[in-house]
């Protein structure tokens, strides 16, 4: 956009800048720790940033190799890390799909269409989902454990469990969305009708493509939400190897030994998804796609 | 027509689906499954239902997931569900009746034989042993095997001097003079079936007396193969044909047990060891004495309010109750307040368009986002140690103070906050960037035209627009910092403590954690649920007061 800039102009980009790059130091310096720690040879939580030694003992065991350490004895990884992060990808991936599939419809009715008790549901459904789930946890065994017994695929320690379980958190998704939908003005979705498009027409075709930035922030938050999750998680899984990443990297602390270094190689791990769809989502978050839509 | 058949055909499956379920034996849960599966048809076929259609499946999600646990943990609160009381009734009762003791009054010496591939038990009792002249020849007799000898017969001979000691030659012949014995003796020897031995599956194996089995035990098989086969033989509970059971009890000796509870028609239990009565409680839970002992294992019982009633009487609770739900507000309100406006602050910079590398710097202020909370919870609670922490050991380089960030009721306040605005601004951060997107772009042309500076098109533009979407963001997110569990506990643990309260509370402590910590202490789940319920009341109650200021769920439409 031409426009003439003031003197202070250039100042102001360096301050900001500059702002950015100390804030960045601050923000990124514990993730910086985590990743020497999980360098360091031995287990420990603190000591210098940059690692006088560098020692792959934990990213060998987080990637299922074995080694041998300095006493001559063969050390093999106690636990299948990249197994849990297969798992962790599939839960995310699945249940942040239908997430969003189900916040999606359920935003469209609350935003464009009328119906009773409206403002009455979308309250409630805000407000149900503060209860405190520390202790909701019983209710989900009893539940799946009985859903189990019927349907074998969903039943405790599965992975279909944790997705479906998942599904009860769009609550805030679908508040977000509505949120969107409704900056987004309803004129144009009229025209498509009045050219005689269906209503599902209109919403697959007008709407959801105005707003696809929002679609793809939710789908980030609700992959992150459920890679990071991990109450619902540890109930309903308990086997090693269905356990997802966070889950299993908390087999790490054992009470008196807490194994720093295998514990932040396997955190280091569990970022790597979400910055890839992070990065991914990045082209989707694109502005102007309202912009010139209606006129004045 | 195609959905007139696709109707018929879906109500079909629903149907068969939920008699299966009814079949099962889970009536409730058939009635159930039939009214979702039901509503379900009507809602995608019914022309009426059109705009449910898109309710339907997140509305389904969310009952299932939410509303029900909620319920149940509700529900919970009225019981009392503890580790004492952790069972059913029904399951408690199934425990008790469970129990057995071993009766030792008759002890059977059991010698393993092999046959064939398998392995056959032989039991003997006691009274097999010869301990006075009156058993010894029956041993003889079926010892030697001899099919359908009655005992009365050879018992005559017994009568004698002729006692044989052990396992003497067969003596039937002789000494008819004896009187007749009272009738038959019992048997006193069984064999059971040929067992495999190979698992240690718990089974349950038939005996049969062994004079009239057609089996004869030869060589017994030596000890060490018994001990090699020992778990298996311990897994087996053999069964005589009178009823009574008996198991292994050591490597040469069954001994008989029987249920210790036998049920009476009243549905008390009667202790067939002591002969004393117990008699279930509903109102404790458990099965007590005459003497009012309470007898494990518990059961659940409905308490009505008495969890709630607790919670507000008891003065152990009631004490650091309002000193923790103050700093929860504060911390909530302030941790809602730094995130979102720093996360704000960082949208704008970031979406000016004479910023370069904007794209690098998104990327890498999400990253905090992108760790696991507990796992940066637990390496800022190492950075901020007193003695080894980082932080530490820069401000004493730069400042020389060493601030102790745990022991400290407002610098371990501070650090929480620090921590948790670490830990939230990506979210907003990403929350605006991605609401920003929908505020049309000549606006700002406009605005620039007309020469207005940055603050200008934050406060005129950005934020009256912003405003509407992410107000039950921000109230959804203080709900979310009220109930922060995992960081108040994973930093803190609540500390530093109070000093002058009989519950565990410390400075730190948000409710759920304070709860967490008592319930915890008495491991009582019922207890528990009942406070996580009035805090749900609390928290609800906070946020319909911010929804109705705010007047949020009027939608407006441009």
């Amino acid at each position: 956009m031409p426009i003439v800039a003031s003197r202070s102009h250039r100042w102001r980009v360096v301050a900001a800048h500059g702002f950015l790059l100390v804030f960045l130091l601050f923000t990124l310096f514990p993730l910086l720790m985590v990743i020497s720690i999980s360098l360091r040879p031995g287990n420990f939580a603190s000591g210098s940033l940059l690692p006088e030694h560098i020692s792959w003992e934990h990213w060998k065991l987080a990637l299922g190799m074995s080694y041998t350490d300095v006493d001559g004895k063969l050390v093999t990884p106690p636990f299948p890390v990249l197994r849990w992060l297969w798992n962790s990808v599939k839960v995310a991936t699945v249940a942040a799909s239908l997430m969003l599939l189900l916040s999606t419809t359920a935003a469209y009715a609350f935003a464009r269409l009328r119906f009773r008790f409206k403002a009455l549901t979308l309250n409630a459904i805000l407000l149900l989902q503060m209860f405190p789930p520390v202790l909701t946890l019983i209710a989900f065994y009893a539940i799946f454990n009985m859903l189990g017994d019927h349907v074998s695929w969903l039943g405790i320690d599965s992975l279909a469990s944790v997705m479906l379980a998942y599904l009860g958190l769009i609550s805030l998704h679908i508040w977000t969305i509505k949120g969107y939908f409704e900056t987004i003005p309803s004129e144009i979705e009229e025209a498509a009708r009045v050219d005689g498009a269906s209503a599902f027409q209109a919403f697959r075709r007008v709407l959801l493509p105005m707003a696809v930035p929002i679609l793809a922030v939710v789908f980030i938050l609700a992959f992150i939400s459920n890679i990071i999750e991990y109450p619902i998680a540890s109930i309903l899984l308990v086997s090693v190897d269905q356990m997802t990443l966070a889950v299993g990297s908390n087999q790490y602390l054992y009470q008196q030994h807490y194994l720093w270094g295998d514990f932040a190689a396997a955190a280091v791990l569990s970022g790597l998804p979400i910055t890839v769809v992070f990065l991914l989502a990045q082209r989707w978050m694109v502005s102007g796609l309202t912009a010139g839509g209606l006129k004045g | 027509m195609l959905s007139r058949i696709g109707t018929v055909l879906a109500a079909g499956v629903a149907l068969l689906l939920v008699f299966q379920l009814y079949v099962g034996g889970n009536a409730l849960l058939a009635a159930a499954v039939a009214g979702g599966l039901g509503l379900a048809i009507f809602v995608y076929t019914a022309r009426r239902g059109y705009t449910y259609r898109y309710l339907f499946p997140g509305l389904a999600g969310i009952t299932l997931f939410v509303v029900l646990p909620l319920v149940y943990t509700v529900w919970i609160g009225f019981t009392n569900y503890s580790a004492k009381n952790l069972l059913t009734f029904e399951r408690a009762t199934e425990v008790l009746l469970g129990e057995v003791y071993l009766r030792d009054t008759v002890r059977y010496q059991f010698t393993l034989h092999a046959d064939g591939a398998g392995f056959r038990l032989v039991l003997r009792t006691d009274e097999d042993e010869p301990s006075d002249g009156s058993g010894g020849s029956e041993t003889g007799v079926n010892e030697s095997g001899l099919p359908g000898a009655p005992a009365t017969g050879s018992a005559g001979s017994a009568a004698t001097g002729s006692a044989t000691t052990g396992s003497a030659g067969p003596s039937i012949a002789g000494s008819a003079g004896a009187p007749p014995p009272p009738g038959p003796r019992p048997p006193t020897a069984f064999v059971s079936p040929i067992l495999p031995l190979t698992g240690t599956a718990a089974q349950r194996v038939t005996v049969v007396p062994l004079a009239g089995s057609g089996f004869s035990p030869g060589e017994e098989l030596p000890l060490k193969d018994v001990i090699a086969h020992r778990d298996a033989i311990k897994a087996i509970t053999v069964a005589f044909p009178d009823g009574t059971a008996a198991a292994m009890a050591t490597l040469r000796e069954f001994t008989p047990y029987q249920a210790l509870y036998l049920q009476n028609p009243d549905g008390t239990l009667t202790n067939q060891k002591t002969k004393e009565r117990l008699t279930p409680s509903q109102t404790t839970g458990f099965y007590e004495t005459a003497a009012g002992k309470l007898v494990e294992p518990g059961f659940r019982v409905a308490v009505g309010g008495d969890n709630y009633a607790r919670v507000f009487t008891d003065a152990k609770f009631r004490g650091p109750f309002l000193r923790v739900f103050a700093w929860t507000v504060v911390f909530a309100g302030l941790s809602v307040l730094i995130t979102a406006t720093l996360g704000m602050m960082l949208a704008e910079l970031l979406s000016w368009e004479r910023l370069r590398f904007a794209g690098v710097y998104r990327v890498l202020l999400f990253l905090p986002y992108a760790v696991p909370g507990f796992i940066s919870i637990l390496v800022f609670k190492g950075l901020f140690n007193r003695n080894f922490g980082e932080i530490n050991l820069i401000l004493d380089a730069l400042l020389g103070i060493r601030p102790d960030w745990t022991g400290d009721a407002i610098l371990a306040r501070i650090m929480i906050l620090i921590v948790n605005t670490w830990l939230g601004y990506p979210y907003f951060m990403l929350m605006c960037m991605g609401l920003q997107k929908s505020i049309p772009h000549d606006l700002y042309e406009a605005s620039a035209l007309a020469g207005a500076g940055p603050l200008t098109n934050f406060f005129q533009i950005t934020w009256p627009l912003i405003r509407k979407p992410l107000t039950p963001l921000l109230v959804a997110s203080f709900a979310y910092n009220f109930n922060n569990f995992v960081l108040i506990f994973l930093l803190t643990k609540g500390k530093p403590d109070f000093l002058d309260t009989a519950a565990p509370a410390g400075e730190t402590d948000v409710l759920v954690t304070y709860t967490y910590r008592t319930a915890f202490d008495e491991h009582s789940f019922g207890l528990a649920a009942a406070i996580s319920t009035i805090i749900f009341v609390i928290v609800a109650i906070l946020s319909v007061l911010n929804l109705r200021l705010t007047k949020t769920a009027a939608s407006d439409s441009r």
